[in-house]
């Protein structure tokens, strides 16, 4: 049998190439004739005003760390997890008293005021 | 080994002498096997794919008391085929500072990450792309691939509309990947593997997860729902505000990868249901531990089943802000999430060694009690925050009269 992995990676090639041939096989049949009109940024027939790239609230931002450090941590768990059967009850307690860190810190974002959206 | 329990095993070891007949290496042979299959499964896939379109638009039909499409083919079953070759011929528009890389990559990603999962979906005990030790992992970052070509698209179509839209979905896919990654660690710990197949597996003699952690389920569906962008949680596409959000500048069939996209993975993820909590491929029909093809039925029905749920909430549940979104996972699912996993592994380890039916009715109870207190909980605070909104107004009511 093949290496998992390799399989994975013959996978996600053919995977990528069935969207691919689906755009390819539309732009060989399909019409095209731009024009700046149709070509502008559609905004229900309102002329864009200014950039595009406009600013972003900065709450987004301020999800996107706290969620950061989540997902780390959480990523610590799963050996945790994979391993509770053969745990002692005491290893299993540590466990959770990892994931209690986990809340207090998720406590102290919503003290400061990180999970907000102002 | 016959065909009824391992069909693939047969037409690989038909294919291998073949190819081995015409002088090919045993090692090139295997990988062009393997890719046979894999074109196999991804067809097949695509397919079910383009089924979906039909059963998605026939469903919201009867929610909505309407028909639906119904004049090509019988009950309207070949509708999807005339629209993907309309969306093959529509014109496709680059608008004009879009970034082309980006925004040529952005659908064949999103379509891809979904295919990607079906690498490690067991449809059979002998039926599977490959059984990865980690497999949940691997579920979990495919995902992730999903979320940047969200982002991708926003950020490339250069238009507001579609930037903002890719924000939010972004916001709603991140935080709740913390309550789904917290609801994919409780199997791990109950099966004692991260593979997916194993998980299946270990159910067949353990008893389905459904009864061992439903809460567990539940948050699995519902931080699913949100990862999908399906409503109540489509803040990506607020049609009254941002139109349709990061795909607004996507036509034809770039568009339409977005679509297939979509419904694809709204099935994946019911499919995943099915695996992780509701017995994989052995349940409800029994014959699937021997029969590779009552298995594979198994799997499809189940996953037919959760997708069906997943629309049912999208069609009856109206759209919430994006401040309730954030709230409701960050002060609610997070928290509930980590409880839920603290107490599943403290009973967990208690109960495991006392047998099987005060094992399976013990964490059943423990599940039951916790939700039952949550609920007070939410009923008490909602009592609070009802009486709250409205003292002032009684108060100012009294001082008129």
């Amino acid at each position: 049998m093949l290496n998992p992995w390799m399989f994975v990676g013959l996978f996600l090639i053919v995977g990528l190439l069935i969207p691919v041939a689906a755009i390819v096989l539309s732009a060989l049949l399909a019409p095209r004739k731009p024009n700046p009109i149709k070509l502008s940024t559609y905004e229900c027939g309102m002329e864009t005003v200014g950039d595009s790239w406009v600013q972003f609230k900065a709450q987004y931002y301020v999800f996107a760390l706290v969620f950061l450090i989540f997902d780390v941590e959480t990523v610590f768990l799963f050996p945790w997890a994979l391993a509770l059967n053969a745990l002692p009850f005491f290893a299993v307690v540590e466990g959770i008293v990892f994931i209690l860190i986990l809340i207090a810190g998720l406590s102290f974002a919503w003290r400061k005021g990180m999970l907000e959206w102002v | 080994m016959n065909f009824w329990t391992d069909p693939i095993k047969l037409a690989f070891d038909g294919l291998m002498g073949l190819f081995s007949s015409w002088g090919m290496a045993a090692d090139a042979a295997a990988v062009v096997i393997n890719l046979l299959g894999i074109v196999g499964l991804i067809s097949a896939v695509m397919v079910l794919d383009i089924l979906l379109v039909w059963v998605e638009r026939k469903v919201v039909a009867r929610f909505q008391d309407r028909l639906g499409p119904n004049r090509v083919g019988p009950w309207g079953i070949l509708q999807p085929f005339p629209d993907i070759i309309k969306l093959i011929l529509k014109e496709d528009i680059t608008p004009a500072g879009a970034d082309k890389v980006a925004f040529n990559l952005a659908p064949i990603l999103s379509l891809g990450s979904v295919l990607f999962l079906w690498a490690v979906v067991p449809l059979a005990a002998t039926i599977y792309g490959v059984d990865l030790n980690v497999g949940l992992l691997y579920l979990v970052a495919a995902g992730a691939v999903g979320t940047l070509s969200i982002i991708m698209a926003g950020w490339s179509s250069n238009n507001k509309y579609a930037l903002v839209g890719a924000y939010r979905m972004v916001a709603n896919m991140i935080s709740y990947e913390i309550p789904m990654v917290v609801a994919l660690l409780i199997p791990t710990m109950l099966a004692g593997t991260m593979s997916i197949k194993g998980i299946s597996d270990f159910q067949l003699e353990h008893g389905l997860f459904f009864f061992l952690t439903p809460l567990g389920a539940l948050l699995f569906l519902i931080s699913a729902i949100a990862e999908l962008g399906r409503s109540p949680f489509d803040l990506n596409e607020g049609e009254s505000e941002i139109v349709a959000g990061f795909h607004i500048e996507y036509s034809g069939m770039k568009f339409g990868l977005f679509y297939a996209g979509e419904l694809l993975h709204a099935f994946t993820f019911g499919a995943f249901v099915g695996v992780l909590f509701f017995g994989g491929y052995a349940f409800p029909l029994p014959w699937g531990a021997t029969n590779a093809f009552v298995a594979v039925f198994n799997v499809l029905f189940k996953g037919m089943v959760f997708y069906w749920v997943i629309m049912w909430v999208k069609y009856t549940v109206p759209r919430i802000r994006i401040d309730h979104m954030l709230a409701f996972n960050w002060k609610f699912l997070v928290p509930v999430s980590f409880t839920l996993l603290m107490v599943t592994a403290i009973f967990h380890s208690l109960l495991k060694d006392t047998g099987f039916w005060p094992y399976t009715l013990g964490m059943f109870l423990v599940n039951l009690i916790f939700g039952w207190l949550l609920l007070e909980m939410l009923r008490s605070r909602g009592r609070a925050e009802r009486e709250q909104a409205e003292a002032p107004s009684t108060a100012a009511q009294a001082a008129h009269h």
